[in-house]
């Protein structure tokens, strides 16, 4: 653990893609509370108003509040790539490791699943779910986008169980006797935790993109505000060619920076981990 | 007997977190004409990082001081561009693993191809030499057309042989390329190398290995490396007969391999482990494990000449 | 005591239309007793691994049994109870561990699993005990992680844990081959301190100068088939199958040099492999063979010594 945290803290790739996250994930938690308007949908002012001191990012076509809607759009996506992302991973993270420590006929079935899923287009794929839902909300999109992700993951978990199941402190664990889900937590599992941390950091990324891939094509919540959402109704209301950067500008920015960081972090977190790519 | 290769005090350290590894700190030796030069020592010696410092400095290791002559010229160790002009032609080197790095995805004569012609070579002018050599390692030229997971241990290992010499260097460095074989294997590959120093497909070859036994069947000479320093250098027979260096003594002597058993006398190990080499002992480096160590051994013994072709570094041994 | 009988164990790969079968032990037999150390000596290949894995219980035998006092040990439903008289060590000293632990967990572990029953300072105690025998401080090795020890310490902790449990058989599947010269010595001598509390050790090793140091009996193997057999000093001083003489004359010796006359190669003139289904699995290397080598069985030729061949 110390050890983590003296490299951790000398890496300036994890250290950048930190504190870019930490900024955004503050904004998201304080901006509603700091923000003059609590309602993101709301008619606050005249419509297509620049930023000024009453609407720190002006206002859109239909005269709501861009900050407000910023802050809470955050939220939206954060909530996405949380939800989302974890769900993928979990998914990807139970089939993975029972392919892999199991093996055999499960381990085939398995695995011509997850292959089958890999080769279908996750977009084309959510879209004609997303289209056929009557409602949606980003719980709902989160869910689908969970359940679409998983493959890559899975097949990620099951090479690092593999490898670990024939690591001989495994057969020791077995030649003494211990139940095989002690096994599991405690001999297999820890020595993977890296290895799910960094997953999870990409799946959550993927989320958010995927969920910004459908909002923009209208495919997102029906109701409630998301980055995503924000960019769609920007680019529908002509915001590039009335030159009202203050509303399409900040939600991809966001966008792009939150990502960025989490791809940062993830290199970051794999030099790490792996004192192999340290660059000395 | 002209030396092909002089070393003299050469250091090499390994950067690492923690400090300077002084794998090879001031070592001095030289390689014969046409001879084997078996290098012997344990997990830490520096024997491999003599190998390798003598064809490819790259980091981690970084050459410090000392100099390495071959035929009486310099060689410049120390510049990666100006040793392309000795790399595989001069100076050949079978790293350990080697016949595992054969690339899986290419059949064998690809491998040789894409090599030959990174070293300006087109592959039909040694193409009747390449035929040649596998006969004499007793390998078909279907070989040319399989890939490298459908050859056995000992089968790569020859290839790899081949491969590495296919230019007829003068010094051909080995290192553990039998390590990992089977004993039959072992017996196979080493005569081989035997062979074609002996047929002058390559003027020298260093042997570097673990396993003093090999190095009995086959070295001319042998040098004893411990904690990156040499311990004895000396002609096969000597070494085995009459090893003075405490350590030779009693690594020889902790060896099964003279027919006994555990009923009849008993082997012993050398108690302790070799010293860290970021913050080595001052003096002799084997002082810790010694039987024989006293105050003197606070001060470094230098490698002395005790009688042709004998060095040792032992305060001890003018007395035993 | 433990016994062998016509282990036989076939490996499956691939699926549905590319099975392949691969016969890596093909009815073995032998027996260790009490107090005894047998070598179990081949090349890669020759199906000593697996053996050493169903005699864990890691793998399922195809066929034949491994008998536990005359039980079978895949009969022996409570592994508790397995367990507690049979353990095995492996060849990778730092795979052996769970890096992300103190190398005391093993003990720990072996406290929680079989003697739950022992106060905490008897435990320790013992614990000291045993790692004395090994040659161990306890002091020096209790606390620390695997990076700060080194492979023969490592090594020699599993055998001291063998030792704590009073086993009755251990299973030493090369446990050497990846330790310098120095050191493998002081692995072997705890070894024997196994021996002499009456533990039955099974030492699976290619080495045969290791072999011949520390056994009492031998069994040679030959892609899963047993070629020679017997007590060490009749098999060494009087090899009968080419495979064994073979594979003596190979060891690098300090004594002696090389023969250069016979130099086997794997794989060498015979264009052709000659192996069928039904001959010696030795007819493609063996200098003696010819047509009439069908698949031999074990014969005794002296007391305490048998081999496979039809030639003898």
């Amino acid at each position: 653990m110390k050890e983590f945290v003296h490299f951790a803290l000398k890496n300036t790739k994890f250290k950048i893609g930190l504190v870019i996250l930490l900024f955004f994930i503050i904004l998201a938690i304080i901006g509603p509370y700091i923000s003059h308007y609590k309602d993101p949908l709301e008619y606050v002012s005249m419509s297509n108003l620049p930023p000024s001191r009453e609407n720190w990012l002006g206002t859109t076509t239909f005269g709501q509040d861009v900050f407000t809607q910023f802050v809470y759009g955050l939220r939206s996506t954060f909530f996405i790539g949380l939800f989302g992302g974890g769900l993928a991973t979990i998914i990807g993270l139970l089939i993975g490791f029972i392919a892999g420590y199991k093996g055999g006929l499960l381990d085939d079935l398995l695995m011509m699943l997850t292959n089958i899923l890999i080769v279908i287009p996750t977009l084309a794929l959510l879209i004609i779910i997303a289209a056929y839902l009557p409602y949606r909300g980003i719980g709902i999109q989160s869910v689908i986008i969970g359940l679409t992700a998983w493959p890559w993951t899975a097949r990620a978990v099951r090479a690092q169980t593999l490898s670990l199941r024939s690591r001989e402190f495994v057969n020791l664990a077995k030649i003494t006797a211990l139940r095989p889900l002690k096994i599991v937590l405690e001999e297999i599992a820890p020595n993977m935790m890296s290895y799910v941390v960094m997953v999870f950091i990409l799946q959550f990324a993927g989320a958010i993109l995927a969920a910004v891939g459908l909002d923009f094509i209208g495919l997102g919540p029906t109701r409630g505000i998301s980055l995503g959402l924000m960019m769609q109704y920007s680019v529908l209301w002509n915001a590039i060619q009335l030159g009202m950067w203050w509303w399409f500008v900040p939600p991809g920015l966001a966008i792009t920076m939150i990502v960025s960081s989490l791809y940062f972090l993830n290199i970051g977190l794999d030099e790490i981990f792996n004192p192999r790519l340290r660059e000395e | 007997m002209t030396n092909l290769i002089q070393i003299e005090r050469l250091r090499i350290y390994y950067k690492t977190l923690h400090g300077d590894a002084k794998a090879l700190d001031d070592v001095t030796f030289t390689i014969n004409d046409k001879e084997i030069l078996g290098i012997a020592g344990e997990s830490g010696c520096g024997k491999s990082t003599l190998g390798n410092s003598l064809i490819l400095l790259k980091p981690p290791m970084k050459y410090v001081s000392g100099e390495v002559k071959i035929n009486g010229e310099k060689l410049p160790i120390d510049n990666n561009t100006e040793m392309r002009r000795y790399r595989y032609k001069k100076i050949s080197l079978i790293p350990q693993y080697a016949m595992d790095a054969l690339n899986p995805t290419r059949k064998i004569g690809g491998i040789i191809r894409d090599l030959v012609g990174q070293h300006k070579i087109k592959y039909e002018e040694i193409e009747k030499r390449l035929h040649e050599r596998l006969n004499m390692v007793k390998l078909s030229k279907d070989v040319l057309n399989m890939y490298p997971f459908e050859l056995s241990g000992g089968m790569k290992q020859r290839l790899v042989l081949v491969i590495s010499t296919l230019l007829n260097p003068d010094l051909l460095i080995a290192d553990e390329v039998t390590s990992a074989l089977d004993v039959s294997s072992q017996k196979a590959v080493s005569l081989m190398f035997k062979e074609f120093r002996d047929r002058e497909i390559v003027n020298s070859i260093i042997f570097i290995t673990h396993d003093i036994a090999v190095l009995y069947q086959i070295a001319d000479r042998i040098v004893i490396m411990y904690a990156g320093k040499v311990a004895e250098i000396g002609p096969t027979e000597e070494i085995i007969a009459n090893p003075l260096h405490p350590y030779t003594k009693a690594l020889i002597k902790s060896l099964p391999n003279a027919g006994i058993r555990h009923t009849k006398e008993k082997l012993e190990g050398i108690p302790g482990h070799p010293p860290n080499l970021i913050n080595p002992p001052a003096g002799c480096r084997f002082r810790d494990r010694c039987p024989f160590a006293d105050e003197n051994c606070l001060e470094e013994p230098p490698l002395k000449e005790i009688n042709k072709g004998r060095l040792v570094a032992c305060w001890k041994v003018k007395d035993l | 005591m433990i016994k062998a009988k016509n282990l036989t164990k076939v490996f499956n790969s691939g699926f549905l239309f590319s099975k392949n079968t691969i016969t890596a032990v093909d009815e073995v037999n032998f027996e260790i007793g009490k107090g005894e150390i047998l070598a179990l000596v081949g090349e890669s290949g020759s199906g000593k691994s697996t053996i050493g894995k169903m005699m864990l219980k890691l793998l399922k035998p195809s066929g034949g049994q491994i008998l536990l006092e005359d039980k079978d040990i895949f009969s022996i439903s409570n592994n508790k109870e397995f367990y507690s008289k049979v353990q095995g060590i492996f060849q990778d000293p730092y795979s052996s561990f769970n890096p992300i632990f103190k190398v005391n967990r093993i003990f720990k572990l072996v406290r929680q699993s079989f003697k739950k029953e022992v106060p905490a300072s008897e435990w320790n105690d013992r614990v000291e005990n045993v790692l004395k025998k090994v040659g161990l401080n306890a002091g020096d090795v209790l606390n620390k992680y695997i990076h700060q020890l080194s492979g023969g310490q490592l090594q020699r902790l599993l055998i001291a844990r063998a030792l704590l449990m009073d086993v009755e058989v251990l299973v030493a599947d090369e446990i050497t081959s990846m330790l310098d010269a120095s050191t493998r010595v002081d692995v072997l001598e705890a070894l024997l301190s196994l021996k002499e509390i009456g533990a039955a050790i099974m030492f699976i090793t290619h080495d045969l100068s290791q072999a011949y140091y520390i056994s009492d009996k031998i069994v040679v193997l030959y892609r899963g088939s047993v070629v020679e057999m017997g007590s060490i000093e009749k098999v060494f001083s009087n090899p009968r199958h080419p495979y064994t003489q073979m594979l003596l004359d190979s060891i690098p010796q300090l004594d002696r040099k090389w023969e250069t006359d016979r130099i086997d190669i794997e794989d060498s003139d015979k264009k052709q492999a000659i192996w069928k289904e039904g001959l010696c699995k030795y007819i493609d290397r063996c200098p003696i063979a010819d047509t009439s080598c069908f698949k031999p069985t074990l014969k005794l030729v002296e007391e305490d010594h048998y081999v496979a061949c039809v030639k003898l």
